[in-house]
């Protein structure tokens, strides 16, 4: 029982020894840096303990990036290996591990942050409200999240990554065949990041029936708030099946069950159905908030209405309705026979119609429209052609029949990665140069975004395309090398080139934020871009009770009606009143702490200890039923100066774009 | 966020912040009903691969199972009778009638780990088969619910006794009741096809 203490820490292998040692002294830097600026108490306060939805938002989108930064630097030391044939960097171990925490952290550590962030700064913005429904559960989501993913990130210098891949596949996942504690790490970070994830899902929903401002009825909702809506329903019906799948496992793995062993009577298929049926709606929870997102950027930057409003509002909601009928696509070649197959043949290939209205929406949308190239149009632009490839790859996929020669190949690996980096990545580039002026009050450098943009569009083909290819001719993922006589070497040496040229990209995004950050004119108006919806009809960055008055809807495009009928924009004195807002609680940071050391103990099975700390868990619970803390009220003093500051500079700000 | 009152309504729907937990949990509820469902359908694989250990019907004893029933079936009438009460702003009767609930609630509760150790003493514990893996861990999961619920339900009751009905307290109550109603309608499931489906087959 239990684990021992000389596997603790991982030792024996260089690169670890060197992440190590990095990670120590990076924590050791920022402790001795916020203390030497004074710093903790302003931390604790303004950010740790905000229940605010652009300030968690914002927290989401900088853990998002760091984790885009871990899963890249894992895919840069996956393209390193395979660079060569018979290379001897990572051993096969090691590459096991890092394909497994690459695939978990792309997907559950840095594209669900990355949106979720995204939608909790705008969605309240958008839909003209003044939080969400639950500032204070939101933040709790937050620091589950968060929590979940600390805890899975140091799997790799204290007790071993999980190496089973991001399906966790058992029989190869259970205790039988992969006896560290790797894949414990998988089972409890993974669930308590999505509790968070779970309480988001039910937030949203809430705040975008229940807080709509006046006039705005379901069909005069902005794109973006459509999507996040059905992203965050996909949410409620999806992730209780993936923390069942994930409970079951952590029995099996440390109570010994038999849900999915080869033993006992016990059945491995089970993971693979329950895992997908979760895991196939999961793409249209990161998806879906991304189209939201172009939609916005392509309306915003062809100066016109969305194309076909209707039709993109049914196609999303017809594509989450489809999510749930296709998870067996994911192993038709585990033998469900072909009634099976063709059944959930068909189902995948219909997802195909919904996207294809939306993507001839989005073209209707430019078509005699004014573009604008801006930095986050260019996104949206090379988003369509990058995902129509992705796209049709997936039809050929969906053929069962056909699949049986795809299955298990690189062509897969470059189809969903055509599919998530066009449809997550791009969009979550887009969205934030776009709406960056309204978190920050500046603006991204335009000039290095062009650059960024460049870098990464290119890398990412370079990098991508030629895995079609070498699928095709037979190279299988998830295999840490190959042999000279294959005839791989060439194409895997391109796409070793292209992950550089994209991480080189991505270096320019960070450059970009630095210097922005310190070089970037703060004199900017409240709709740097001329845009269409309410997030613009407040100041940037928006304060942080959002609207001194909270907006009335006519019309869809709600902002630009009022712009061009001259409406609502200004703003009266004796119009002003006394706004309630919700109080700062340290809870939600307490709670991660707890549930993360309760997972700690519990990922080495040490189970007294793990039941101690849940003790912990229920004490914060039981502190919050006692907690009567109703917030408190702005005063109109305090509006009248916030809103001044912004409102009456409309002459003097200085304009970035033509 | 407390304006928009409309005292027309009852206690607990007066408040927007009200009206949007009592939607809010409700959701939660169908994110509930999806975990069920996800055990339930664990249980239908599983329950035929006993793995040469015990069966149903070497192990239930419908009686034990039928005074379970009883005791919850009649918590949700008590439950119905507090809330009935918590309407007519008769703080006592809220609180006799929702400890009753909590009483029954812990009788079942009790039950149902007597009926858990009797099976392990007769060597069917959850590491056994995949029957009994499924068995435990769904049967585990709605006695974990009932328990939270007690723990949870006692929290509010204090804060009845402290303050009496207010909006809050009547929302809180309001909410605990649907969730202890949610819970019944899982235990009639579970008592149809964990129990008296696998001992009829």
């Amino acid at each position: 029982m239990g684990i021992n203490w000389h596997d603790f820490f991982i030792v024996g292998n260089p690169l670890i020894l060197g992440s190590q040692i990095a990670i120590g002294l990076t924590m050791i830097g920022i402790v001795a840096v916020v203390t030497y600026l004074k710093k903790w108490k302003w931390l604790w306060q303004e950010w740790f303990t905000t229940v605010d939805h652009k300030r968690i938002g914002i927290m989401y989108i900088l853990a998002g990036v760091l984790m885009f930064f871990r899963g890249g630097v894992d895919g840069l030391l996956m393209k390193a290996q395979t660079s060569r044939p018979e290379m001897k960097f990572l051993d096969a171990q090691h590459y096991n591990e890092i394909f497994t925490t690459h695939g978990v952290i792309m997907i559950l550590f840095a594209a669900m942050p990355l949106l979720i962030g995204i939608m909790n700064v705008i969605i309240p913005l958008q839909i003209g409200a003044r939080d969400v429904a639950f500032p204070q559960l939101n933040a709790l989501s937050f620091w589950l999240f968060f929590s979940g993913a600390m805890l899975f990130n140091i799997s790799f210098v204290i007790g071993g990554s999980p190496d089973a891949g991001w399906t966790a596949y058992f029989p190869l996942a259970g205790k039988e065949f992969t006896p560290g504690i790797g894949n414990n790490y998988y089972a409890i970070a993974l669930q308590i990041a999505g509790i968070g994830t779970l309480m988001t899902g039910i937030n949203f929903v809430v705040t975008i029936l229940k807080m709509r401002t006046k006039g705005m009825t379901l069909m005069k909702m902005p794109m973006f708030t459509w999507t996040s809506f059905v992203a965050s329903i996909i949410i409620v019906g999806a992730f209780p099946i993936f923390t069942v799948a994930l409970a079951l496992m952590t029995f099996d793995r440390i109570f010994g069950t038999h849900f999915f062993t080869l033993s006992g009577g016990g059945m491995d298929m089970m993971w693979a159905n329950l895992f997908w049926l979760w895991g196939h709606p999961e793409v249209y929870i990161v998806v879906l908030p991304a189209f939201g997102m172009f939609s916005e950027v392509i309306a915003t930057f062809s100066r016109k209405m969305l194309f076909g409003y209707k039709s993109m509002v049914f196609s999303v909601v017809g594509i989450a309705f489809l999510s749930m009928l296709v998870w067996v696509h994911h192993f038709f070649t585990m033998g469900s026979g072909p009634a099976v197959n063709s059944v959930f043949s068909i189902t995948t290939m219909m997802i195909a119609i919904p996207t294809g209205v939306k993507m001839f929406n989005w073209l209707f949308t430019m078509r005699k429209g004014r573009i604008q190239f801006t930095t986050a149009m260019l996104w949206a632009l090379a988003f369509i052609p990058c995902f129509v490839i992705g796209g049709v790859t997936g039809v050929m996929l969906a053929m069962g029949a056909a699949d049986y020669q795809y299955h298990n190949t690189l062509f897969l690996v470059a189809h969903f990665h055509y599919v998530l980096i066009p449809g997550v990545v791009f969009a979550v580039f887009a969205g934030l140069y776009y709406w960056w002026p309204k978190m920050f009050g500046f603006m991204l450098n335009e000039k290095i975004g062009k650059i960024h943009f460049w870098l990464f569009v290119i890398g990412f083909n370079v990098t991508f395309m030629p895995m079609f290819f070498l699928g095709l001719d037979g190279a299988v993922r998830r295999s840490y090398t190959y042999s000279a006589e294959s005839g791989f070497a060439p194409l895997f040496l391109l796409s070793a080139i292209g992950a550089v040229i994209l991480a080189i990209g991505f270096a320019a995004l960070c450059y970009n934020i630095y210097w922005s950050a310190k070089y970037a004119d703060r004199n900017i108006s409240n709709d740097p871009w001329d845009a269409r919806t309410l997030e613009w009809a407040t100041s940037s960055p928006a304060p942080f009770y959002n609207f001194a008055k909270l907006p009335e809807v006519k019309t869809l495009d709600a902002f630009w009606y009022m712009k061009k009928h001259n409406e609502g924009l200004t703003l009266n004195d004796n119009e002003i009143k006394e706004i309630h807002m919700p109080s700062n609680s340290g809870l939600p940071f307490y709670m991660a702490v707890v549930f993360g050391v309760a997972g700690f103990f519990l990922v080495f099975e040490w189970k007294i200890a793990a039941l101690v700390a849940t003790i912990g868990i229920i004490a914060g619970l039981i502190v919050r039923s006692f907690d009567y803390n109703d917030g408190f009220h702005v005063t109109v003093d305090e509006i009248k100066q916030t809103e001044k500051a912004w409102r009456g500079n409309d002459k003097g700000v200085n304009n970035h774009v033509s | 966020m407390s304006a928009n009152v409309n005292t027309a309504l009852p206690l607990e729907y007066q408040t927007e912040q009200n009206r949007m937990n009592i939607l809010g949990f409700w959701i939660f509820l169908g994110a509930e009903i999806i975990l069920f469902g996800t055990l339930f359908a664990v249980f239908s694989v599983l329950n035929a691969r006993y793995a040469g250990g015990p069966t149903p019907k070497d192990l239930f004893e419908i009686k034990d199972v039928m005074v379970e029933t009883i005791l919850l079936l009649t918590s949700s009438f008590t439950c119905g009778l507090a809330i009935y009460e918590m309407r007519r702003n008769n703080r006592n009767g809220l609180l006799l009638w929702f400890i009753i609930t909590l009483l029954l609630g812990a009788g079942f509760v009790f039950m149902e780990v007597t009926e858990f150790i009797h099976y392990v003493h007769e060597g069917a514990t959850m590491q056994t088969s995949a029957f009994l893996s499924s068995f435990f861990v769904l049967l585990g999961t709605h006695g974990l619910h009932v328990s939270m619920g007690i723990g949870w339900a006692t929290m509010v009751i204090i804060q009845i006794f402290q303050r009496g009905i207010t909006p809050v307290t009547a929302r809180k109550t309001f909410i605990i009741g649907l969730y202890w109603h949610f819970l019944d309608v899982v235990w009639i499931f579970i008592f149809t096809f964990v129990y008296l489906a696998r001992m009829v087959s």
